[in-house]
């Protein structure tokens, strides 16, 4: 309450009942999750879609345990959640008691911070440190582990005193020195780009980045969760960077003489192979968390602080640029790129999902909170859709957690009920935590759903596909009907075989003044391209095979309508590593090295 | 290369813990982590000792900082700073070999604590070079036990210790202290 909670998510249980008891004389909403780890995500979908801090309970034990998958993701993605969790009875701690885990101990590596609070007067000063923990410097999740007895007995209850301390960490000096370099070699470049990664949106520096770019006319590449840092119609925006990123921009990073790294970490997602990564570049990282200056990437100016604060310092002595025979370059290489993009392909009575995103794109006139999952269907939404707003794609992106979409968005439409709130997820991820529909309609949520059924685990089947000779080992998936599903817990749903149908549907899903699920029943077996094998070169990426019967002008962001072009150039950005294609133009199996990353 | 990090934390239960699993988890090797308490009560004194390469270093600290029981960290490696480690050692001594054991314990300034009829439990205090020194002496009479505390470091003079984190970038101008910036990453 005294933190300005107004929403909790959670799931009760023994040890948490004198605080769920308590709750009731308090005017904070709580959502039932289905599963605490459902709880862990909503608080997160909440936190991202406002930057508030968002709030799961559960009991001790099992429940405690569900959350750490929730914990994890918002860790990586430094979302910023407090989880409390009950505990047995401080006599019992340390005895193998019934629902007894040392939840502090398992989510040691995976929060920013925990509490074990034996004691009631320490209630307090726990929850005040943790809120402020969560939200400050680099966000993160912030468990309270709250034993029975210290929840059942009172104390004085003095907020005040309750203050979080200062806490160790010498401030960081100005580093005038760094900001002078900086300021130098942003003035100096000829090639510059911007990476925009997470820090931009977590410390509201939009508005900071924009005048960067635009003054001095340097191009903006994004990380996944950097997506809305810039707008994608703006036309410096190049799009998003690294594995499955548009291939322009994977070739002006290593063709640039300066990245300008602005509140990102440089995951390996980003960089592909470190040895070749950006050579003819000088790097700055701006960035709020020490710990991740020269952690992957060795740069030449490093600069702790918040992104907003940095360039507020920076931007009055940045020099008016005018780079326009960088920027036509990398115009160039868009034009050999986006003639493979399958944005305009013919359905030829084909569903695919591309199409299907970018359908959406329109039908929601570019203006929806997209909760993504984690697979294909996530790559082609960061593709496809068009964020042109701060917060209005949530998905998980350090940690990849399948599962995360449809209780973060939950959150998000709690914490912005007046937002259009899809939900785009594949059919594998959707049924890790579909139990939440029942959420949705207990709380009476207005959110549209989006399945991306394409019948498989698709991303992986992918990487089986280019890397272990299409053998689809436990990828092919068999999922129930998702529309009967719907319809069981009162959810109106459509399947959606057709494009013809695409914008029907999602219109008449907005339409509606509640939830609607719709079933994209995609192509089977259709690709992410543009990829950069996990280990691999940034430039060296698996292309989409031409010839291709399609074309695109590559830069229709930002207009009304897509219209197709006739099959503009064939000339290759990248390499082409599909010797053999199938009728629909994909890749053939391809021997490349694995080295080692994940899906 | 071996790095000494003095590290002062809040006495408080599971912050060996703590420091432990973040070393561990980020992949760094510990030869030795010593803790005690220090002049503040309250205040606990680690010095941790690792074999990091040179880029590391400034991270380990960062990382270290962002532990919210961390106080100060100080990598004491490349000042002026007394190491030292102590090690009993119990050896074998026999009525003929007794004498012999005591000329080294004495060319080590070490000290003997215990006696028994066939053993001597040898105190000694000093870098682990020299201790390692002793102990290969004494392999010839039979090395029964042995316990050694690990190193714990000091710097030289009166300041050292106090001086903020200065790896990244320079310290030149006033301190700008943030309201909004948690210092605890
Ligand atoms: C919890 C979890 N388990 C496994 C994975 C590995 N994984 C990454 S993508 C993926 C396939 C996702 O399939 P689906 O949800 O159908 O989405 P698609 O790729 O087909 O669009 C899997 C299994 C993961 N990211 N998260
Ligand atoms: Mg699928």
């Amino acid at each position: 309450m005294r933190e300005g909670v107004t929403d909790i998510f959670g799931y009760p249980g023994g040890a948490i009942l004198p605080a769920y008891d308590a709750l009731l004389d308090y005017p904070i909403r709580h959502i039932l999750a289905r599963h605490e780890q459902g709880a862990t995500h909503m608080a997160d979908g909440y936190a991202r879609a406002t930057g508030k801090v968002g709030v799961a309970v559960a009991t001790s034990g099992p429940g405690a345990t569900n959350m750490v998958t929730g914990m994890a993701t918002a860790m990586m993605d430094s979302s910023p959640i407090v989880c409390i969790t009950g505990q047995v009875g401080s006599r019992l701690i340390g005895s193998d008691a019934f629902q007894e885990t040392d939840i502090t101990g398992v989510t040691l590596p995976v929060t920013k911070h925990n509490y074990l609070v034996r004691r009631a007067e320490d209630v307090a000063p726990a929850v005040r440190e943790a809120f402020y923990l969560a939200r400050t410097g680099r966000p993160g999740p912030v468990l309270i582990d709250i034993t029975k007895d210290a929840q059942q007995a009172s104390c004085t209850f003095d907020w005040d005193a309750a203050a979080p301390k200062p806490h160790g960490r010498p401030p960081t000096p100005p580093q005038l020195t760094e900001h002078r370099r900086a300021l130098e070699l942003i003035n100096a470049a000829e090639r510059p780009l911007i990476l925009a990664g997470h820090g931009i949106l977590i410390g509201n520096a939009m508005a900071q980045v924009r005048e960067l770019a635009d003054r001095a006319q340097i191009p903006v590449a994004m990380t996944l969760l950097g997506i809305g840092a810039f707008p994608a119609s703006h036309p410096l925006n190049l799009g998003m960077m690294g594995m499955h990123g548009e291939a322009w921009v994977n070739t002006a990073i290593q063709q640039a003489d300066l990245l300008i790294a602005l509140g990102m970490r440089f995951d390996d997602r980003v960089t592909g192979n470190l040895k070749t990564y950006a050579q003819n570049a000088k790097k700055i990282h701006i960035e709020i968390d020490p710990a991740e200056i020269n952690k992957n990437v060795t740069v030449d100016v490093g600069i702790v602080g918040d992104v907003r604060g940095v360039l507020d310092r920076l931007l009055p002595s940045i020099a008016p640029g005018d780079r326009r025979a960088w920027l036509d370059s990398i115009d160039a290489l868009k034009g050999h790129s986006a003639v493979r993009d399958i944005k305009n392909l013919p359905d030829e009575g084909h569903l695919y999902a591309a199409h299907v995103i970018h359908d959406l794109w329109h039908a929601t006139n570019g203006k929806a909170l997209v909760v993504t999952d984690v697979g294909q269907h996530q790559m082609w939404e960061a593709q496809y859709y068009h964020h042109d707003v701060p917060r209005s794609l949530i998905t998980s992106g350090g940690l990849g957690t399948m599962g995360f979409a449809l209780p973060a968005a939950i959150g998000a439409k709690v914490a912005r009920p007046r937002a259009d709130v899809w939900v785009v997820v594949g059919d594998g991820g959707f049924q890790m935590t579909m139990a939440e529909l029942a959420t949705i309609v207990q709380e009476n949520l207005d959110i549209n759903i989006a399945i991306i059924n394409n019948g498989y685990l698709g991303m992986v089947r992918q990487w089986q596909e280019f890397f272990y000779e299409r053998r689809y080992s436990a990828t092919p998936l068999l999922s129930p009907d998702f529309v009967k599903i719907a319809q069981a817990y009162g959810i109106k749903a459509q399947s959606v075989t057709k494009r013809a149908d695409v914008v029907p549907a999602v219109k008449a899903a907005r339409a509606e003044r509640q939830a609607v699920l719709l079933d994209f029943v995609v192509e089977q077996e259709d690709t992410v391209y543009p990829m950069v094998p996990a280990g691999a070169d940034l430039d060296q990426m698996i292309r989409r095979p031409d010839p291709t019967p399609l074309a695109d002008t590559g830069d229709e962001i930002g207009r009304a309508s897509a219209d197709p072009t006739s099959p503009a150039d064939q000339s290759s950005g990248g390499v082409e590593v599909s010797p053999k294609r199938d009728q629909f133009g994909r890749a053939s199996a391809d021997p490349l090295a694995e080295t080692g990353a994940d899906v | 290369m071996e790095t000494t990090f003095v590290v002062h934390v809040e006495d408080q239960p599971g912050v060996l813990t703590r420091v432990a699993s973040l070393v561990r988890r980020r992949g760094f090797n510990i030869e030795s982590l010593t803790v005690g308490h220090t002049e503040t009560p309250g205040v606990s004194r680690m010095t941790i000792v690792l074999d990091v390469d040179e880029a590391a270093i400034a991270r380990i600290e960062a990382n270290l900082y962002k532990l919210v029981n961390v106080i100060r960290v100080d990598n004491v490696t490349p000042r002026p700073s007394v190491f030292r480690d102590l090690a009993m050692i119990k050896v074998a001594a026999t009525a003929e070999s007794r004498g012999a054991i005591m000329q080294l314990v004495d060319v080590f300034r070490a000290r003997v604590v215990d006696v028994s009829p066939d053993s001597l439990i040898i105190e000694i205090t000093g870098t682990e070079d020299k201790i390692d020194g002793l102990v290969e002496m004494l392999k010839q009479y039979g090395v029964l036990e042995m316990a050694r505390t690990g190193r714990v470091a000091m710097s030289r003079g009166a300041d050292a210790g106090q001086r903020a984190r200065t790896d990244i970038g320079d310290d030149d101008g006033e301190v700008a202290l943030d309201g909004n910036v948690s210092y605890s990453v």
